[in-house]
Order: structure tokens, then sequence, then C-alpha cells
């Protein structure tokens, strides 16, 4: 890769650093309010882009994972007055250990079974989250969920709120870019490339996927904490199908295998909706197009693509130079 | 249990699982020729319900003529499907395949909620709301329709493909796509026309069972999901297995919902769940990897 991409990169990724740092201060409420769920929803599609982008495995359910950490978050501060510090860590933990026993013989099936497979899980815990009335309050939901404070000092504002759910997200944001340079990264990407010779040099294959599927669906159960405690009111509705759909949206505009890219993929839908919200289902109908353009013509994600082609276009003019 | 109950839930267990072998069959066409699961084969279900609604309720014309525009207008979705969304990407690797006819599922879903109808539409039964009695189960003439037709389709299908030269073609391109094209069949026109012919499957099916089921924009994926198990179930290939798959699923799913109302669905979709990861298991390592 040539060296001035690099800092063309640098200097972009601080450029939108600062731009978020400052966002709150600009006073703009409504802005404010969309960049706290743009936050929460790419914790969503950074651990979706950990398996399905890095590691090659399709989730078509990760939407059950989010709602899993909303409704075991809401029960527990709601129904039983835990403390939220004490719910969300629980709810995570309890997400894990039901993505482990659910991952165990989910993904053995490969490809196409796996995508079935999961497309199946997202459904059969939309039942749940609907049947279960007693605990989540069925289609209605569950009204009255505490906010989050530490000490005297309370995340009432969306101005606090969004540096907390920022900060939460870059924390996962450096731990899955330790992951992914480490020597578990390079495991993931063989294992992407293929999983008979991943095996065949020693790599634990359904023990690295099994990892990655544990740790998108803990990344996904905060994020549905920090959801509920942010609307203080939960209901099943926005962890159906189509939201799951929608998270592989966002990863593809961002890039599969790009968790930054994951970020900014979140950003991308989520406008879109706010401005496509009005025009009836003309948004599910783009997201479709999407899908299809980005796959046919880039199937490395939309931005790697634009990326892609930027430098093919600039090598040809420094060849023609020459 | 009693015996009358029993026999309510076998027929309606049948009439549900041949819906679910149409769809299958639909799944095992496009999978042995071309390769690809196909994630819209739910959304022709959907879509041909929603059609044979709007042809009924905007034009008045026939029964009959409303079920063969349907038909033809799913075919020709399934045309454009292939030649504008698959034949473009056809070495892409499995998983940009998935997302594609994901993309092109939920894009059809969005067109018919935003251009046909939003809710649950009703169609009128073919002949009636009559009803006769066997063994004591209330059978009504509709789920009779859906039985007979699906019974002709499925029938069609196999005649299709084992009595006639385009039937020897698709054969053996679901075998070996390069000797094939080295014997002057053409691969490519064989891939669209397993499309159409899923296409058209998934239509029939739609349009029958819609006078006894809520047809909505959004009830492709679950009937996708149920259809490719049965597939899997006859590893896409063996006809009589894929069908008996179908109908037993269609009767286990009426027997357990029979016990846990509530959960009908979720307890539906465990088993095949469980049915699938049991039977994936078995045609993986026969394929071997991939």
């Amino acid at each position: 890769m040539p060296k001035r991409l690099f800092r063309w990169q640098y200097a972009l990724v601080a450029l939108v650093f600062a731009g978020l740092v400052l966002l709150p201060f600009s006073g703009d409420a409504y802005y404010t309010a969309i960049f706290i769920i743009i936050a929460i929803h790419s914790m969503l599609v950074i651990g979706l882009c950990l398996l399905m982008g890095y590691t090659g495995q399709v989730s078509l359910g990760h939407a059950a994972f989010y709602g899993m950490g909303a409704f075991i978050s809401a029960i527990l501060t709601v129904t039983y007055n835990w403390s939220p510090w004490l719910a969300m860590p629980l709810a995570a933990l309890s997400t894990g250990v039901i993505a482990y026993l659910i991952g165990l013989p989910l993904l053995r099936l490969r490809g196409n079974y796996l995508a079935m497979g999961t497309l199946g899980m997202g459904i059969i815990f939309f039942i749940l989250f609907n049947e279960l009335d007693q605990y989540t309050g069925g289609p209605s939901g569950l009204p009255g969920v505490p906010g989050l404070s530490v000490g005297g000092f309370s995340f009432d504002t969306d101005f606090r709120y969004y540096y907390l759910v920022w900060s939460v997200c870059a924390v996962m944001l450096l731990v899955s870019w330790n992951i992914i340079r480490s020597r578990t990264g390079r495991a993931l990407r063989a294992i992407h490339g293929s999983e008979a010779a991943s095996e065949a040099v020693g790599i634990d294959v359904p023990q690295f996927k099994i990892k990655v599927f544990v740790l998108s669906a803990i990344f996904a159960s905060i994020a549905g904490s920090l959801y509920v405690h942010y609307l203080s009111y939960v209901s099943p509705n926005p962890f159906e199908f189509m939201f799951s759909i929608r998270l592989v949206v966002m990863a593809v505009i961002g890039g599969l295998a790009n968790i930054w890219g994951a970020v900014f993929g979140t950003g991308a839908v989520t406008m879109m909706d706010q401005h496509l919200g009005t025009f009836g289902e003309l948004d599910v109908i783009l997201f479709g197009l999407i899908l299809v353009l980005v796959m046919i013509f880039m199937p490395r994600g939309l931005v790697p693509g634009i990326v892609g082609l930027w430098e093919k276009w600039k090598n040809r003019r420094t060849k023609a130079k020459a | 249990m009693s015996s009358d109950q029993l026999a309510q839930y076998l027929f309606t267990g049948l009439t549900q699982g041949s819906l679910y072998a149409l769809i299958a069959l639909g799944f095992a066409i496009t999978y042995t020729v071309t390769g690809i699961i196909n994630f819209a084969q739910g959304e022709f279900v959907m879509l041909g319900g929603m059609l044979s609604y709007l042809v009924l309720d905007d034009l008045h014309l026939p029964i009959a003529v409303a079920f063969l525009i349907a038909v033809i207008a799913v075919s020709l979705v399934g045309i454009l499907l292939e030649r504008l969304a698959i034949r473009p990407a056809k070495d892409a690797p499995p998983v940009s395949l998935i997302i594609i006819t994901i993309g092109a599922a939920i894009f059809i879903r969005g067109m018919v909620q935003q251009f046909i109808s939003k809710d649950a539409v009703p169609i009128p039964p073919f002949t009636g709301n009559g009803t006769f009695s066997v063994l004591g189960a209330v059978v009504t003439y509709q789920s009779l329709w859906v039985i007979g037709i699906a019974l002709v389709s499925v029938v069609g299908f196999y005649l299709l493909l084992s009595r006639t030269m385009i039937g020897k073609a698709l054969r053996a391109c679901s075998i070996n796509k390069r000797a094939a094209s080295l014997m002057g069949i053409d691969a490519r026109n064989m891939s669209t026309l397993s499309f159409l012919i899923s296409a058209a499957l998934g239509a029939i099916g739609g349009i029958v069972i819609a006078p006894l089921a809520f047809t909505q924009a959004t009830i492709g994926v679950a009937l996708g999901l149920k259809g490719f198990v049965a597939a899997a179930i006859g590893g896409f290939v063996n006809l009589p297995l894929i069908v008996a798959g179908a109908l037993g699923l269609g009767i286990v799913e009426q027997l357990g919902g029979a016990t846990l109302s509530a959960y009908k669905d979720a307890i539906a979709i465990g088993a095949l769940l469980l049915v699938l990861i049991i039977r994936a298991r078995w045609l993986q390592t026969a394929a071997g990897s991939e």
C-alpha cells in the first residue's frame, strides 16, 4: 500500500475523532441524540464485522443478542430493582453463555446452512420476547427503566450519555483492533480463507469461531443494555428480523472486514433512515438495492470498494506521468 | 388427544406441508442447477399471494385468470432476479451470494409494502367457504385445492425433469456444468430456467394457500426457512424425500402447536433448526468442505 494513503487515512481519522468529540458542544440536540444511537448500533456492527467480515461466518439473527441484553437489563432493574451497573454485566454474561450454548451446535453449520440457522434463531428469540410477557411485558413492553448514574453523577442528559456511549464504543473498537492485529486475528482471517487449510496448519477452527461468536454477542448485549437505559423503555419491536438485516447493510456499506468502516456504515444507514423515514418503505427498498449492488460490484464493501477505485485511478495517473 | 383432533391436525398439517413442498422444490432446483441458495425463495410465495390479491381486487377478474397472471408475473420476477442479481455475481464467494439474495428478498418485500399493501390481505376461497368431514376432521374445499394443485405441480415438476429434453439438460447442468456445455447445453439459460421454475412453484403455493392464511409482505422469511429445511432433509436432490420431509414438517408443526399454541412458531422453528443441524452435518460431510 502506498505510504501517502496512510497519512491521508490518519488525517481523516483525526478529523472524524475531533468532530465526534466536539459534536455535543454544538448544542444541536437532534444530532446529539442521533449520534447516541449511532454509537449504540456501531457496537453491534463492530461485533458483526469480526464475525462476518474477518471470520466469514454469516449471522442473520444478531438482533436476538441485542434484545437479550436489552431485556435482561430492563427486567433486572425494573422488576427486581437491581442496580443497572450490576444488571449490565450480568446481562452480558448471560448473553455470552446463551450465545456459547447456541453456537456450539449452530456454528457447525457452514455457509448457507449457518445463515438459515441464525435467521431461525433470530425469529425464535423475537417470538420469545413477545410471548414471555410475564417477564418482558409482551408486545406493549416494559416502561420505567432507570437511567445510569455513578455516585451523584447522573447520565441524565443526552450531552452526558453521548460521551458515555462513545467511550464504550471506543473501547470495543480498541479491543477489536487488538484482536485483529494479533495471532487470533490472523487465525480468524485464515478461517475465512479456508476452514480446511486452517485446520491443516493447526488452527482450532471451532474454538476460534465460537469465541468470536460469543464476543460479538457480548458486544450486542452491552449495546442492548445501553439502549434501554437511554430510552427508559423496552419493547420487542426493535429486535425483529429486519433489524438484523439492517445491521448487515451497515456492515456492507462500511466494508465487511473493516471495524472503522463499521462505525461509518452505521452512521450512513442511520442518516438515511432519518431522511427516508417519511417516504414509507423506501428505506427497505433502498437497503435491498444497496446489498445487491454493493455485493455485485464491490464485494469487499462500499467504502473499501470506493477507496480501491480511487487508488487504481491514482496509480494509473502516476504511470501515465512516468 | 381424540382421534377427531388427530385427524384435524393431520389434514391441516398436510395442507401446510404441501406449501412447504413447493417451496422446497424451488430451493432444490435452483441449488442443484446453480449451486445457489436463494434466500428470496419465500418472497416468491408472498409475491404470488399479494399479486393475486392485487389482480382480484383491482381488476375483478375470475380467480383462474388472476392465478395465471400472478404465476406469470412472479416467474418474470424470478427471471429478472437471475439475470440482474445472480448472473453478474456468478463467481462471488458464498457470503456475497447470501447477501445478494437477502438483498433481493427485502427489496421485493419493500416494493410490496410500498405499492400493494402493508397489511394482511384477504383472498376469497376458490370455490366458496364449504367444508366437509373426513374421519371426524373438518376439511375446507380450499385445502383440497391446496393439496390438489400442489400434487399436480409436484408431478409436473417430476415429469419435466425426467421425461423432457429440457429436464435432461437441467439435470445435466446439476451434475457437471462444463460437460453439459460441451454437449451443447446452454448452461446459462438453464440457470435462468431454474429460477423461473422455482419462482413459479413458489407463486403457485402462495396463491393457493392465501385464502387459508394471512398473506402479508412479511411472511416470506419464515416460509423460506421451512421450505429450506424440507429441501435439506432430502439433500436437495432426493425428490420423494423432500416432499415427505415437507409434509412431515407440516404435520409435526401442527401437533407441536396443539400442545403449546403461543410458542407454536418458536417450537416449530426450533425443531427445524434441530433437523437442519443434524441433516446438514451429514450433507456437509458428504460434500466435503463448503
